[in-house]
């Protein structure tokens, strides 16, 4: 009986020929990572519980300072610059305001075939490049941090096989609401989402990322693309070398298999207060926003912000709403600064910031006061994310989003693109 | 045995419910533990006592992989949490610090605010005082038991 992508990459990590689902394994990381949002407290825990040293290997541990960039508070600052002397400590690579961790990871470390445990949710997100990453608390990331191993179950598989062409207008993020609306906030729970097919084969890095990003919003442990000539090409062109390119076996077992057709989609919106309650555009009625948000890990890539600034070039965001544009990184911005998007983004009157989670943590930059409404490209609408308890958050892609900024309502950017 | 007075709550209660962004770079989480459940009931904190259970709908801990979400439940006293289910970050947190999570679909529309159940986490029962009812729960599989009974994860790996 064959493989999926995933129970390869357990079985490599555990030294195993073959895992099955159900089983625990007791498997080595490849790498790991912790951002400010919880690394006090896993210093805490290495230094004041385990009473640990050393780190298992400097090489394989990378801090990044993301969520409260720069620091809001004396605090954070405190967070900030207890991760930094931890770090040099123990000289771990360390980062600080360069990027959303992800991004950063992706752009940096990650390499198909890898066992990535990181103390944050979104680390499926190397999935799109074919690595197994996982989100875990504090305990399990200090336990690797110190020993190198984590215990996992192996997970069942949902397949995800996807047909079809884009329309203008509609984008992976557009795909990845339409897929969390189907199956729900549990949909995929302790499950890894595999995204296959013609469909996937065609896309580009970042939409590989938009969807493996998002599935821990269906509940799954990991979000995974087979990797490719475009994986290797990417991971290639950054100087990395070595790799493991597993593939799913034909006779692979899956749960369940889920098949889409990309020229049926339209672009799609998450309305307050949970990410699986996902409606096309066309379906709502008039929505006003007072603040747009274009970032995060999941949407602040090159071609999102491109998207976004075809829209917005030569155009003006509505005087009464702002419009905020976080790069996902500084090689993202840089990128974008060299093409002209941030002129452009600053000329239609938004608000350009530098790298970071920003709006979609809800705790560092663009709060939104009570009865405010934030159409945004982050993960999560969570009620009271991004601000006051009583405020609204919906979810869409960079298109939307510019489009809304210009009309100062919710919009199906297909009128704007086309 | 666990015995405890119910706090319900509904399906998909998220991270950033039981403690909001805002306050998670305090540092510690004795500071942290006021605001839990802010966004729903700004009186929890201030009103829980030790011993009482927390019931869950469906995906209980939906969201971030925060570890503070468990940890300032358990700091309040908190000493086990019924759900449907469970998101999978928050169930595996939840053991890694010691705290029970327990499955069980049926106890959900028996139980109102305020009543109290026992819970037996070892043999996978809950009983509900006031109606008298006992209702079957998942049990843990033998690793993730014994972390548990070790107090979570460090105790543990202390252990060995």
């Amino acid at each position: 009986m064959g493989m999926t992508i995933g129970e390869k990459i357990l079985a490599r990590a555990s030294g195993k020929d073959v895992v099955k689902p159900g089983e625990i394994i007791t498997a080595k990381v490849d790498l790991c990572m912790s951002n400010d949002g919880t690394t006090h407290l896993n210093i805490d825990i290495f230094e004041n519980q385990l009473k640990a040293e050393k780190v298992y290997n400097p090489e394989k541990v990378v801090f990044i300072v993301d969520h409260n960039v720069p620091s809001e508070s004396a605090k954070t600052a405190e967070v900030h610059k207890k991760m930094r002397i931890f770090a040099q400590k123990h000289q771990i690579p360390f980062y600080e305001g360069t990027g959303v961790c992800h991004q950063i990871m992706i752009e940096d470390f990650v390499v198909p075939g890898q066992l990535i445990i990181a103390a944050d949710s979104h680390t499926c997100s190397y999935g799109g490049l074919g690595a197994f990453g996982t989100g875990v608390g504090c305990t399990d990331f200090t336990s690797v941090m110190n020993t190198g191993e984590i215990w996992l179950m192996v997970p069942e598989t949902l397949k995800f096989i996807i047909e079809g062409k884009f329309k203008p207008g509609v984008y992976a993020r557009d795909l990845i609401l339409k897929i969390i609306g189907d199956i729900g906030a549990n949909g995929a729970n302790y499950k890894i989402m595999e995204f296959g097919g013609p469909a996937v084969k065609a896309f580009t890095i970042d939409d590989r990322v938009v969807l493996c990003n998002m599935a821990v919003e269906a509940g799954a442990k990991s979000g995974l693309v087979a990797p490719d000539e475009t994986t290797i090409e990417y991971v290639t062109s950054k100087g990395r070398q070595d790799m493991h390119l597993f593939t799913s076996d034909e006779d692979a077992v899956y749960e369940k298999i889920y098949y889409y057709n990309l020229d049926e989609l339209e672009p799609m919106i998450a309305i307050p207060h949970c990410v699986d309650d996902v409606v096309p555009i066309k379906e709502i009625s008039e929505v006003k926003i007072n603040q747009g948000f274009i970032g995060s890990c999941n949407n602040g890539r090159i071609e999102e912000l491109r998207a976004a600034a075809k829209i917005l070039q030569g155009n003006k965001i509505d005087p009464y709403v702002k419009l905020l544009i976080s790069p996902a990184s500084k090689a993202v911005y840089l990128q974008a600064l060299s093409e002209g998007l941030i002129d452009i983004f600053v000329e239609s009157g938004a608000m350009v910031l530098n790298p970071n989670c920003s709006v979609c943590w809800g705790s560092c930059q663009g709060v939104i006061g009570e009865g405010e409404v934030l159409l945004s490209t982050g993960t999560r609408n969570f009620k009271g994310r991004a601000g006051h308890p009583n405020s609204s958050i919906y979810l869409a892609s960079a298109a939307t989003v510019a489009a809304s900024a210009l009309t100062g309502k919710i919009t199906d950017p297909r009128g704007a693109v086309q | 045995m666990i015995k405890g007075k119910v706090w319900k709550f509904g399906n998909d209660v998220d991270t950033d419910q039981i403690i909001p962004s805002q306050y998670l770079l305090l540092p510690t989480v004795e500071e942290m533990k006021q605001y839990t459940f802010e966004p729903l009931d700004k009186d929890f904190a201030s009103t829980i006592c030790t011993g009482d259970v927390i019931v869950g709908g469906e995906n209980f801990g939906s969201g971030s992989s925060r570890e503070q979400a468990p940890l300032v439940l358990k700091a309040l006293g908190v000493s086990a949490v019924v759900a449907k289910s469970f998101a999978r970050i928050f169930f595996r947190n939840a053991i890694n610090i010691g705290l029970p999570v327990i499955i069980c679909k049926e106890v959900y529309d028996d139980v109102q605010n305020q009543d109290t159940l026992e819970i037996d986490v070892q043999r996978g029962s809950i009983r509900s005082v006031k109606s008298g009812e006992t209702f079957t729960s998942t049990t843990l599989p033998a690793h993730v038991m014994n972390i548990l009974e070790a107090g979570g994860l460090i105790g543990f790996l202390n252990q060995k």
